[in-house]
């Protein structure tokens, strides 16, 4: 255990101990306020460039387990809880929380007083920020700080995507191919895919749309990811192609994505949303779920075209957009995880919606 | 979609007396209902049984019925009312269950009133075991296995599909005997034979075992678009096999992943849907075996429970109110979040704090019960505790359970505990078994052993492991450097030790850590309560206390303190923590009552308690909660962060009264009585010097602060005498003793009730009426605002004994002294607000019993029976108002009577005699209201579910004592067309009086046995009287076998006329239905129409 500070852009500290592994890291904070589902938060892609802090004060009690991954590694730069489980349990666990921390070179940092971090980042709004076991100079780690590029305008799909396209195979027999293009995307997306039958071809973020067409897929699937999803130019190009050609189904980044492709615009949250307990309407049902999200920029309402786009999805809690839907082609997307890993299973509806889709398309 | 207009007038029914399994988290669902649909405009008919209630406050409800909860009763009530929809459920088993039978009696159709909420196929298909576990497996959803056999043959093959081990359930005996656990073949072949034998259709259910499995709990909400929520996950540390009442219970689930969580969220969806609960909460359990996860439902309750009320508690998302939002037509996305205002309840709360719920246990009120634990509820109420890790919250739990316990301390030496008794103790489910999980890992048990022996989960045990590892490190620090480093010390801090706990360590006094804690910067911070984890802003201020960095209620002050400009008047009230025996819903009642009453004068109130069920954690009640154990260091924290005006001590029963000179000594400002004179009135001697020097009578007494001490003054007042420690509620160890030899033998039990307290030792006065007294005195003038005549004689305790208002065989001339005794005594002791006083009165004379200058248990009932809120006006004078200020109504103009029963909880406790005496032993009251005595009585019997028989057989048993009196009393009731049995000795004096009487045995086997008549429903009421040294064991079985047949059984001679009075009445069908706002109205001007 050493002594660790947890240093904001904007001067304030907070003061923790790391685990095993030592020195700095950078990144942005957020927020997460599921209770359980940790090992999902940090293996999965979206968090890339972040410093999560958990704000449910235990973590780790039921250790880690080798199905709960929602990609190959752990993606954090940095993960901020009260209190590590000393003792994890449960029947499925392999190893403890702490132990997969440290063999993954995680900064990580237990002792903070989280509900006084959340509540900075709910004030002030989500910023750059660093871990630190070295270096307790605020101004030395400000400088350091100064030359960590911010999230707005910064490319992080790049570091993510697959770099070769890869096939996630259907279970059973397999009814549909779908192409998926890879901006960070969570096994469980994949692991329902397939479990709906459908083969998905996975692709770098970087495929042209030709490659895609290639594989004959009955509908494209945009993958959720890190980062601004407006500097990610090269999908969005390749999505503004494929209209009219294939069925389309969003999920998160892939949403914004989508949002752009339209001609709409997006925007960076104050301090996003990044939980399992947000309500959402499906205007389309006329029904609530309580979704899975993790997202810190959003579409903006107002930038869409009405006479093409309608929106199916509304948060709640805020207002923003959380679904829309092309008027005329089979495109659809959603702003939060219809695949939870963590959270609710409420949204795995929309799942069924794609399929009917490029049922339909196929027609 | 909004309210539906096709309803107007809706009843509501609440849950009666607090009985073991449903407490005061009714009154706390139904006064949140009552103010919701109130709110929207809809004419609420309520009907309650108990007066403690805060919902039958006249002001809650429209029309506010205190009927006995029957449903016949009930059936007047729709009948008078002709309300549209009854919404059954909000008042727990007992709402439901009224409900179910007016639907199946036909009376809902005849009057035309729908359920809302739930309907009666809903509610059948979740309560009926056959019914729900199809409804289960239909779903796909996994139920513990089980099947029927008729045969040991069948038993064995079914045993060999479901797997070892297996309870055995014979089908229709009574009270679930001859059934049993078998672990293996042989065993199986013995409880199977036996189980097949006691069965009257020789059949019995093989079920898979599922002791030890992991329970959970989910408080599920739906609304009428199918949107459904969850409210809050549980978590037992008892595994499955003790009542979750019992169990220490945890909130949110800690051991299971996403993936669990997700699949139990998803079963709790598809059942309320399956079992088809329109709108409201329900609370769903599941069991999961530890091994390999497999998830079996265990029951629903299609209802809010006292779950849903500390689900409520633990989240801050008022279940119950929004409950009732959602049966009148609401859907959850129309209704605000409170406390976040910005969002609405269609959201699932989530929490960053640990919630710990201990339950609290009374078995030293029944020595003769093992305190063992299983699947019936033993436990009377709960504290919770909130804090950011869980060693933190459970240590505050075990200190807010006020079992003088300060933390999981060390009260008892592991050392001295032998190693079989650990054993025993983890292994068998008990009231202290956290304990020993203590004791067990300090003789160096593993936490594998630990786990396995008591099937607690290896999480929570490693969680105590921690707290010893930091206890042995706080010891090495201080012993090899007489110094605890701040680190240390806030480490421990933060892992919930008290500061008593650490003086321990250290070596000295409490209030030496908390001074060098306090020069280290080392002091609580308090956080919100906010259903969201700090990710919106919460308005209403609901806090904890925890050691961290940021202090919300500071900021909060702040703020308050800018807005208003420094002109701020604050009151702070202590609460009653968690229920007991002695100290329960009543205390409550008063609390919030002086947060409404000092709400209204502007000032601000902050609410200090730990008792998750209760009204005055409803965090409208007060303008700021602070969820904390009632101790000295826990109410200083906040007096710290608040520095209220005021502090008020004397409604929260005797905890709070507790802290009284200490705070005061911390110069905390106590409004109201002061401590020395609330010191007077506890310190007998200095009292008995008070009362003598008024001129008044008082029995002989003394107080010893040694055995020969004692022994003397028994002997120089003479015996039977009342010994007592000092410093006590509810009687506590309280006994009348009838020779030297008792004497000694009582000295050596209550060593330990009152430690370093002196024995307190009164002349008994024997066949002596007694009287309480209710008043409210602002330190010049005095108002007695109710005069309780008991039922039985002094020597019963008052919480235990039966009581009328006002007094119907007092004369005028006793009324007027005992009015000039209180106004002596309440100027004596300069009483600033409420008090008690119990008088004796015997041949004239009046004896003074007792004072206590506080709120009683009392209050509630006389506000309910005279119409005036006596401890609003207590909190108003407290903070400087004048009696005179005030319209005082005067007593005697009262037209009906008001009779108060107490309810017993012997039926939980076997083995343990059902006989009343100075200790107090009842959980809860109710309340008849009428326009005579006789029918006022026959209603609070009815109410306390001993309702008296119009006809029938009566078994008489006086004592020697009792035999003169018990002839006229026969004869009535041989005129109300009774049939009398008698045991030898009564029937004797019966039959020489010419009563006719059949004589029975009391002993043996025979037809013309006792037992067998109680057995065969043959008797109807009890009249027994024990003798007075010692109850004589075969009245005793006797007694046993009345409770387990429900016949009512009176053991009091004057209890027995107020029940041949209370027959009379029932058989002239004299009861009148009546609103509380009727009565009050009625008592004002002339009679209203009825």
């Amino acid at each position: 255990m050493k002594k660790a500070i947890l240093y904001l852009q904007d001067g304030t500290t907070f003061s923790g101990q790391s685990l095993k592994v030592t020195g700095e890291s950078a990144g942005e904070f957020v927020f997460n306020t599921a209770m359980a589902g940790y090992q999902e938060v940090l293996t999965d892609p979206s968090y890339t460039g972040q410093i999560v802090v958990m704000t449910y004060p235990l973590i780790g009690n039921y250790g880690v387990n080798e199905e709960d991954v929602e990609s190959k590694k752990i993606h954090v730069k940095g993960f901020v809880v009260k209190e590590f489980c000393r003792r994890h349990s449960n029947f499925r666990s392999t190893q403890s929380l702490i132990d997969y921390l440290n063999d993954n070179k995680i900064l990580a940092v237990e002792g903070v007083d989280t509900r006084a971090l959340t509540r900075h980042l709910r004030l002030f709004g989500v910023m750059k920020g660093m871990i630190s076991t070295e270096d307790f100079d605020p101004k030395s780690l400000a400088k350091k700080l100064a030359a960590v590029p911010d999230m707005v305008g910064y490319d992080l799909v790049k570091d993510v995507t697959t770099d070769k396209k890869y096939v996630w195979p259907a279970k059973g027999p397999m009814k549909f191919r779908v192409a998926a293009i890879d901006c960070g995307i969570k096994f469980n997306i994949l692991r329902i895919l397939a479990e709906l039958g459908r083969e998905v071809h996975v692709f770098p973020a970087t495929a042209k749309l030709e490659e895609i067409l290639a594989v004959k897929p009955d509908g494209l699937f945009l993958s959720n990811g890190p980062g601004d999803p407006a500097v990610v130019t090269y999908v969005i190009d390749t999505v503004r192609k494929s209209f009219g050609k294939l069925p389309i189904f969003g999920i998160c980044l892939g949403h914004q994505i989508l949002g752009l492709a339209l001609g709409g615009q997006t925007y960076k949250l104050k301090f996003g949303h990044h939980g399992a307990n947000h309500p959402v309407m499906d205007k389309l049902a006329n029904r609530i779920g309580i979704t899975s999200q993790n997202h810190g920029f959003c579409v903006d309402l107002k930038s869409l075209n009405a006479n093409d786009v309608e929106i199916t999805h509304v948060n709640l809690n805020d207002n923003t957009v959380e679904g829309l839907r092309h008027k005329k082609f089979p495109m659809f997307s959603i702003q939060y995880h219809p695949e939870s890993a963590p959270g609710p299973t409420d949204a795995q509806y929309l799942f069924g919606r794609f399929i009917e889709s490029m049922g339909k398309f196929k027609k | 979609m909004p309210k539906r207009t096709d309803i107007k007038k809706i009843l509501l029914i609440g849950s009666g007396p607090i009985v073991i399994g449903q407490a005061c988290e009714f009154d706390y669902s139904g006064t949140q209902a009552c103010k919701a649909l109130k709110e929207e405009g809809f004419e609420i008919v309520l009907c309650n049984s108990n007066p403690a209630t805060i919902m039958t406050d006249p002001e809650i409800a429209d029309h506010t019925y205190i009927e006995p909860l029957t449903p016949d009763f009930v059936e007047q009530i729709i009948k008078k009312e002709r309300p549209d929809s009854i919404l059954p459920t909000l008042g727990g088993q007992t709402a439901l269950n009224i409900a179910m039978q007016l639907s199946e009696r036909g009376v809902l159709k005849t009057y035309n009133v729908r359920m809302i909420g739930a309907t009666y196929d809903v509610i059948k298909k979740a309560e009926d075991r056959e019914c729900f576990k199809a409804a289960c497996l239909k779903i796909g959803l996994d139920v513990p296995r089980s099947a029927f056999a008729h045969t040991v043959e069948e038993a064995v093959k079914a045993a060999k599909e479901i797997g070892f081990p297996l309870i055995i359930r014979p089908s229709y005996t009574l009270g679930g005997t001859g059934g049993g656990i078998a672990r293996n073949l042989e065993e199986l072949e013995r409880v199977a034979s036996l189980g097949i034998e006691s069965s009257m259709i020789r059949e019995v259910i093989v079920e898979e075992s599922i002791e030890g499995w992991k329970e959970f709990e989910l408080e599920v909400m739906r609304d009428n678009k199918d949107n459904v929520v969850i409210v809050c996950s549980i978590e037992n540390l008892d595994p499955m096999g003790v009542h979750t009442g019992d169990s220490i219970t945890v909130a949110p689930a800690q051991t299971l992943t996403d993936r669990e969580y997700q699949a139990m969220r998803n079963a709790s969806l598809a059942l309320i849907r399956e079992i088809g609960v329109e709108t409201g909460g329900s609370n769903i359990q599941f069991a999961t075996d530890p091994r390999n996860g497999r998830m079996v439902v265990i029951e629903m309750n299609p209802r809010v429970s006292r779950s849903s009320a500390l689900a409520s508690k633990a989240t801050g998302f008022p279940i119950a109110k929004f409950a009732a939002k959602l049966a009148v037509g609401y859907s959850l996305d129309e209704i605000r979040n409170d406390i976040t205002r910005e969002t609405p309840a269609s959201f699932e709360p989530t929490i960053d704090y640990v919630v710990v719920k201990a339950p609290r246990f009374t078995f030293e009120k029944f020595p003769e019960a093992k305190d063992i634990l299983g699947v019936s509820m033993k436990s009377v109420g709960e504290t919770m505790a909130i804090g950011r890790t869980f060693k933190e919250a459970l240590q505050k739990a075990l200190r807010g359970l006020e079992i003088g316990h300060t933390g999981l301390d060390n009260k008892q030496d592991f050392r001295q505990i032998p190693e079989e008794k650990i054993e025993l103790r983890l292994r068998e489910p008990n009231a202290s078994r956290i304990f020993y999980v203590k004791y067990a890992l300090q003789k160096g048990w593993s936490i594998e052993k630990v786990a396995e022996i008591s099937r607690i989960d290896p999480w929570f045990i490693a969680h105590i492991a921690q707290i010893i590892d930091l206890e042995k490190e706080l010891l090495k620090s201080y012993h090899d450097e007489k110094n605890i480093t701040p680190e240390l010390l806030r480490k421990a801090k933060e892992n919930g030790f008290s500061d008593a706990q650490l003086a321990e360590f250290m070596n000295t006094k409490e209030a030496t850590v908390r001074a060098l804690r306090k020069e280290l910067g080392i002091t609580a911070t308090f956080k919100v309560v906010d259903t969201c984890a700090a990710e919106f802003e919460a308005y209403t201020p609901y806090f904890y206390s925890t050691y961290e960095t940021e202090d919300e209620a500071v900021l909060e002050n702040a703020r308050l303190d800018k807005e208003a400009k420094g002109q701020r008047k604050k009151i702070m009230i202590l609460g009653g923590g968690p229920n007991r025996i002695g100290q329960g819903i009543e205390f409550d009642y008063c609390c919030c009552h002086a947060a409404f009453a000092l709400k209204d004068l502007g000032y601000e109130t902050i609410m200090v308690n730990s008792n998750p069920e209760t009204v005055s954690t409803d965090y409208d009640t007060s303008d700021r909660l602070y969820f904390e154990p009632l101790t000295f260091e826990d109410v200083m924290n906040i007096y710290e962060v608040e520095k209220p005006d005021g502090v008020i001590v004397q409604f929260g029963g005797q905890t709070p009264l507790n802290l009284a000179r200490r705070l005061h000594e911390a110069k905390v400002p106590i409004v109201g009585t002061t401590v020395d004179s609330i010191d007077l009135a506890e310190n007998r001697k200095l009292f008995a010097a008070f009362i003598e020097k008024l001129g008044l009578s008082q029995p002989e007494n003394g107080s010893a602060m040694t055995t020969k001490e004692a022994v003397d003054i028994a002997t120089r007042i003479g015996y039977p005498v009342l010994a007592r420690p000092s410093f006590v509620l509810g009687g506590r160890a309280m006994r009348i003793i009838y020779d030297k030899e008792s004497l000694l033998s009582f000295i050596e039990e209550a060593h330990d009730v009152s430690r370093g307290n002196p024995i307190l030792i009164d002349k008994f006065i024997e066949e002596a009426m007694e009287v309480d007294v209710d008043a409210l005195c602002d330190g010049e003038k005095t108002h007695v605002t109710g005069i309780m005549e008991h039922i039985e004689n002094a020597g019963i305790h008052s919480g235990d004994s039966a009581c009328v208002l006002p007094p119907h065989t007092l004369s005028e001339e006793i009324i007027a002294r005992i009015k000039e005794y209180t106004n002596q005594i309440a100027l004596g002791l300069k009483v600033v607000g409420l008090l008690n006083i119990q008088y004796a009165i015997k041949g004239g004379k009046i004896f003074v019993l007792e004072v206590n200058p506080r709120a009683s248990r009392t209050v509630p009932f006389v506000s309910k029976a005279t119409g005036f809120p006596i401890a609003k006006i207590a909190a108003q004078i407290m903070v400087g108002k004048k009696l005179p200020t005030f319209a005082l109504p005067q007593m005697d103009d009262l037209k009906h009577v008001s009779v108060k029963e107490s309810v017993l909880p012997f039926s939980r406790f076997s083995g343990v005699d059902i006989v009343l005496g100075p200790e107090m032993k009842s959980t809860g009251e109710v309340m008849g209201i009428d326009l005579s005595f006789g029918a006022a009585f026959a209603k609070s019997q009815a109410a306390a579910n001993s309702a008296l028989p119009k006809t029938g057989t009566i078994f008489i048993s006086v004592n020697e004592f009792d035999k003169r009196n018990i002839v006229f009393l026969a004869k009535r009731l041989v005129d109300l067309k009774f049939k009398l049995v008698a045991t030898k000795g009564t029937a004797k004096v019966l039959r020489s009086s010419g009563v006719p009487v059949e004589e029975v045995d009391k002993h043996g086997e025979g037809k013309n046995n006792l037992l067998t008549l109680i057995k065969r429903n043959e008797i109807n009421l009890i009249i027994n009287t024990p003798s007075g040294k010692r109850s004589q064991s075969d009245m005793r079985a006797i007694r046993a076998a009345a409770i387990m047949h429900n016949v009512p059984c009176i053991t009091t001679l004057q209890g027995a006329e107020a029940a041949a009075n209370g027959i009379e009445s029932s058989l002239a069908k004299e009861f009148t239905i009546q609103s509380l706002q009727e009565y009050y109205k009625q008592k004002r001007n002339e009679p209203c129409a009825v």
